[in-house]
């Protein structure tokens, strides 16, 4: 266990399809959170920045991109590059420079604007690339491997195409609740089963859409979060940033092939498994003690799955769980009150940093008509391309 | 653009990987630098040919066209491909594929027996690039 961090501020820039710069949704994303936070830009002794790799040059040195647009104040500057997982490793590098003394107060910022339609790799012919590879030889965009592994739950552990209808009518209600989430409408199971089937056996109303959006928060030490009058801030108990262990026997994002298990018996437990248990003994919490989670609903199926790999239920039970309406507002463990990406989109590299964003304002009893009665300990749950994994845990 | 990934023909097509002297990892796509077992003091990595059947882990589809750098007919309309994630159990490893022409979702379950068989990638007037196709075991299509 290491020592906590303060999330002092939280902010985001509404999601949507906004077409404009990912600077600009960056940039107000992190002036919020330090208003929010009460915190000079002047103050801050070090900024994180996850990158986008879609926004151009500008892209690449997000960190920078961010501190010019805020005005050069000479502050140490990080920029990473994790795909899916890139906000949760910004506020991994934030917190590592705070307790060890780099920096006290430290603004971690992710933006995107992203392209309409299917993500793909970057132009060029790059046949050392799998990402390239996976288009080029196969077709196989992101929705192909949600539906792949939808369809394996289906027949391993009887899920049915109504249950994952089911985990988009209840994220979409809670959306619907969120000021900054893109889908602001209710959604009915009969909406999903008439959505055109994207990737068999899921609709397009069972994946997540690509969005515009921003969002950062402002980290510091507990000592200067004391000094500024926040004696019992929310506080950051874990960031999981851990990769697979060899082999990995489950088919994902961009491979075309698992590695063998043929020399080596696989792990006993799955990358996605690893990632949050990980978190779980660095925070010094199970399970049991969650308020809320805020998972990767890539696809419905795919929350389906984080449940099981969460510990929230047994391996196949989850569609159980959701049935039961634990994940729900109102129920035991709710998941995604936020509106998951269901109702926000995918915006890369700013996702896992809207993720602990709500955990935030649930924490501090601010999520308003979203608001998780009495939160005191919530849990973020991503994966990255190429197998960045990232969890995060924030206390009260 | 993917040399030596497969070869043969008739019965005799297979997926080519290679495989670790030290440790008898395999790999595929083919790892010709370094074996990537992390307990491994590393060995010659010799190309192997991988069992021709396998077992259906999952499967689905593309409903929508891929985006570059898939290559495909904008002209034409879109057919969409089965995609097919095959258990090979003799090595122990799952490889993705497209199913042969004409098989679809329909056609498929999760545990089916499928083979190997010699595809095209996409053909243009001076070249074809050849793939490699799952195809339901008794099928014949
Ligand atoms: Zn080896």
């Amino acid at each position: 266990m290491t020592d906590d961090v303060a999330v002092l501020g939280a902010g985001m820039h509404p999601w949507g399809k906004w077409g404009r710069g990912f600077v600009e949704y960056g940039v107000a994303a992190a002036r919020a959170a330090l208003a929010d936070a009460g915190v000079d830009w002047r103050e801050v002794g070090s900024i994180v920045g996850a990158d986008t790799v879609r926004g151009g040059y500008p892209g690449y040195v997000a960190g920078a991109t961010f501190a010019k647009a805020l005005g050069w104040q000479g502050a140490r500057v990080t920029s990473v590059y994790a795909a899916c997982a890139s906000g949760a490793q910004a506020v991994s590098a934030a917190r590592a420079q705070i307790l060890s003394g780099l920096a006290d107060v430290v603004l971690v910022v992710g933006a995107d604007s992203a392209p309409k339609g299917f993500f793909r790799p970057a132009g060029g012919d790059r046949p050392d690339d799998p990402d390239w590879l996976r288009f080029r030889v196969l077709g196989a965009t992101n929705p192909t491997y949600f539906g792949l592994y939808a369809r394996r739950r289906m027949a391993v552990h009887g899920d049915t195409v109504e249950d994952f209808a089911q985990v988009k009518v209840k994220n979409a209600a809670s959306g619907a609740l969120n000021p900054n989430a893109r889908y602001r409408k209710r959604v009915t199971a009969e909406e999903v089963a008439a959505s055109a089937v994207v990737a068999d056996p899921l609709r397009l109303l069972d994946i997540c859409a690509t969005s515009d959006g921003g969002a950062a928060l402002v980290l510091s030490s507990m000592e200067f979060a004391r000094r500024r009058g926040a004696p019992d801030p929310v506080r950051i108990r874990a960031v999981s940033t851990v990769s697979p262990r060899y082999p990995r026997t489950v088919l994902d994002l961009p491979d075309i092939a698992t590695d063998s298990a043929v020399a080596v018996e696989p792990p006993a437990e799955t990358f996605r498994t690893s990632i949050a248990r990980v978190a779980y003994e660095e925070a010094g919490v199970g399970p049991e003690d969650l308020s809320l989670a805020e998972v990767y609903d890539l696809s419905t199926a795919l929350e389906l799955q984080w449940y099981e790999d969460l510990g929230l239920c047994s391996e196949g039970e989850a569609a159980k769980l959701l049935r039961e309406g634990a994940t729900a507002p109102g129920g035991r463990i709710p998941v995604n009150v936020s509106g998951g990406l269901a109702s926000f989109g995918e915006a890369v590299p700013a996702q896992a940093i809207a993720q602990v964003c709500e955990l935030t304002w649930q924490l501090r009893g601010d999520a308003g008509d979203r608001q998780v009665p009495g939160a005191r300990v919530g849990i973020t749950a991503n994966q990255g391309l190429f197998g960045h994994g990232s969890s995060v845990i924030a206390v009260r | 653009m993917v040399s030596g990934w497969f070869a043969g023909d008739g019965n005799d097509f297979r997926l080519l990987g290679t495989r670790c002297s030290a440790c008898a990892s395999v790999f595929f796509p083919r790892e010709d630098a370094h074996c990537r077992n992390p307990g491994c003091p590393g060995g010659e990595l010799a190309e192997v040919a991988l069992s021709g059947r396998g077992r259906v882990w999952s499967y689905t589809d593309s409903r929508y066209r891929p985006p570059s750098p898939y290559v495909t007919d904008p002209e034409l309309s879109w057919e969409p491909r089965a995609l097919i994630a095959v258990e090979l159990a003799a090595e122990r490893i799952v490889v993705l594929g497209q199913s042969v022409p004409g098989v679809t979702v329909a056609d498929l379950t999760v545990g089916m027996e499928v083979e190997v068989v010699p595809g095209v990638l996409n053909e243009d007037a001076g070249t074809t690039w050849t793939t490699w196709h799952w195809r339901p075991t008794g099928v014949t299509a």
